[in-house]
């Protein structure tokens, strides 16, 4: 374990030491209430989490954010640090528009940081062209937050479209894919591979997204709220999910989430974003028995 | 850069402001020739999206016959009437098919079907594009490694390039006939002397390869450039829509009245252009 921990910090990049928001909070007024609150949350967090099989090296981070600010009219983001090795899921959550989603579409440069860098497998996207762009992103599979599956095409030619447009499979073989990757997310290929998006309910176009971000098997996949308006069952199930494919296929995942709950099951290490910072960056572990009080208001959710 | 706002950044002065509208207006610029020569470069190119080019086609060109030939019949027929009441005062009803194919082929054919596929076609070009671009599915496109110019753009722009000239020359021939129509019914002039007249309007001096009537030029390239018009308005606002389905609204708003006025103004400027060419020539 202590081992891990030490690969860990490896993987995670000095955060800014900054007070932030852990300065402006008030005092607690019942100390002996926080502690008894903390010991349970610690225990909880161990109850829920799955430690999840690592491949013994680890290497060098696949993905690393250093110092990385954006801002649009308004500061986005400012001064992210962050690693994420290989195999690992690391879950960002922060309140709504802290700006969360906007950490993926720069590891998938959708966006480019006004300062800072991002390297993905090696690779700083900055110094990449659009086309360039293109085809890394095909090591990386997105799983959006409305799913974003084409709405003009069935499920089967959504799950077929990566394969279309980056390999030489003849149709049968695409067919077999698209068939083991509905079956990877639960779902019966008989059943929806001819329906159109339209015809399913939020967490079946949900797991069609995430079987599309499979078909060219990533080795990082991407998940922006992947529980976000699901029923408890559905989300339990999306987690365990993202689980699965962590410990099956060693993907490397980063997960946006506000969903506090299901981060503390599935993360390897949890970043707490706010005010356009990292206030926090470490194990689910580390968090329960946090004494910032903005990271114990956060758990308050718990 | 800095975080806390500056006085200056809180209340723009007048200069700031125009500053950064000249700023906005010329990277407006920007964007559209970039996205325009994106598109033009393309068409050749792979992959190449063949079966997008044949269903936009099918969208752009087939299912927007309808209204052009609605349009093109009646727009014949008040022309044929219209004019008829000027040229009795002269005596010169027998060149009601002369003007009829005259108006229509240079002017009413292109202008109107380029307004009519504007309404139609631009429109739905623009709710398309605009809500994939809010509901994620342009970045999704980008996420899967295609170029959403390539998959969106450039087939949109083939397929009104070569279907707004046919679309015209169905508007035209429609409108035509619709002038024959109100000529032999309201008018009375013969229906043989109306055709004659619009042979000799359309293609009377010969017509070779070095010689191609004003006509042509005129009533093919117009419908040419609406067409690009068009597809680059449409698919400039459907991939810039900002602000949820709202904006996918606003989206296809801007692209009816930017592509109305743009073909209106172009129109002008090309006719003039095009005459002065083809007088010297």
């Amino acid at each position: 374990m202590s081992e891990t921990e030490q690969q860990r910090a490896d993987c995670a990049p000095p955060i800014s030491t900054e007070p932030g928001i852990s300065g402006t909070a008030e005092p607690t007024d019942d100390a002996e209430a926080a502690r008894v609150r903390k010991a349970i949350r610690s225990e909880l967090a161990k109850d829920a989490r799955v430690e999840p099989v690592r491949p013994a090296d680890r290497g060098p981070p696949v993905i690393t954010l250093e110092h990385v600010s954006l801002s649009f009219d308004q500061p986005i983001l400012e001064d992210i640090s962050l690693g994420v090795c290989k195999g690992d899921t690391v879950v960002i959550v922060g309140e709504s528009g802290a700006g969360k989603s906007t950490i993926l579409r720069l590891i998938l440069r959708l966006l480019m940081p006004d300062s800072g860098k991002v390297i993905v497998n090696g690779k700083d996207i900055a110094g990449l062209s659009f086309e360039d762009a293109l085809a890394e992103r095909r090591h990386m599979g997105m799983v959006f937050q409305s799913a974003a599956l084409f709405d003009s095409l069935t499920v089967y030619e959504n799950v077929a479209y990566p394969l279309r447009e980056h390999t030489h499979m003849g149709e049968d073989e695409i067919e077999a894919t698209v068939r083991k990757k509905l079956e990877i997310v639960d779902l019966d290929p008989d059943r929806v591979m001819q329906r159109l998006p339209a015809e399913l309910s939020g967490g079946m176009r949900k797991r069609v997204g995430i079987a599309r971000g499979l078909a060219n098997d990533p080795d990082i996949m991407l998940y922006d709220e992947p529980t976000s308006g699901l029923d408890p069952m559905t989300t339990a199930r999306i987690t365990r999910l993202i689980m699965k494919l962590e410990r099956d296929l060693g993907v490397t995942s980063v997960v946006v989430s506000h969903d506090i709950r299901a981060a503390n099951r599935m993360a390897s290490a949890i970043a707490v974003l706010a005010n356009q910072r990292i206030v926090f960056f470490g194990t689910p572990e580390e968090m329960a028995a946090s004494d910032d009080p903005y990271i114990q208001d956060f758990l308050g959710g718990l | 850069m800095t975080a806390s706002p500056t006085a200056e950044s809180r209340a723009p002065s007048l200069a700031a402001r125009l500053n950064d509208w000249a700023k906005q207006r010329v990277s407006a610029v920007q964007d559209r020739t970039i996205l325009a020569w994106k598109a033009v470069r393309f068409m050749f190119g792979r992959p190449f999206y063949l079966t997008d080019v044949i269903q936009q086609m099918d969208s752009i060109g087939v299912e927007s016959l309808g209204i052009v030939v609605l349009t093109g019949f009646f727009t014949g027929m008040v022309l044929a009437l219209q004019s008829s009441v000027s040229l009795q005062t002269f005596g010169a009803t027998i060149y009601l098919g002369r003007l009829v194919a005259a108006s229509m082929i240079r002017e009413l054919g292109p202008v109107l079907a380029g307004l009519m596929v504007a309404g139609r076609v631009g429109s739905g070009i623009a709710a398309q594009i605009g809500s994939m671009r809010v509901t994620e599915q342009i970045d999704a496109l980008n996420t899967l490694g295609t170029d959403p110019i390539r998959k969106l753009v450039t087939p949109r722009l083939i397929a009104a390039l070569v279907m707004m000239p046919i679309l015209t020359i169905i508007n035209d021939m429609v409108g035509i006939i619709g002038g024959n129509v109100i000529s032999t019914l309201i008018v009375g002039v013969p229906s043989s002397l109306y055709w004659r007249t619009v042979w000799d309007q359309i293609a009377g001096d010969g017509f070779t390869l070095s010689y191609i009537p004003n006509d042509f030029v005129q009533g093919l390239s117009k419908p040419f450039v609406f067409g690009g018009i068009i597809a680059l308005t449409a698919c400039y606002h459907g991939l810039n829509t900002t602000g949820g389905t709202e904006g996918v609204g606003k989206a296809t708003t801007q692209t009816v009245v930017g592509a109305s006025i743009s073909i209106l103004i172009v129109d002008y400027f090309m006719t003039q252009l095009l005459l002065a060419i083809l007088s010297t020539g």
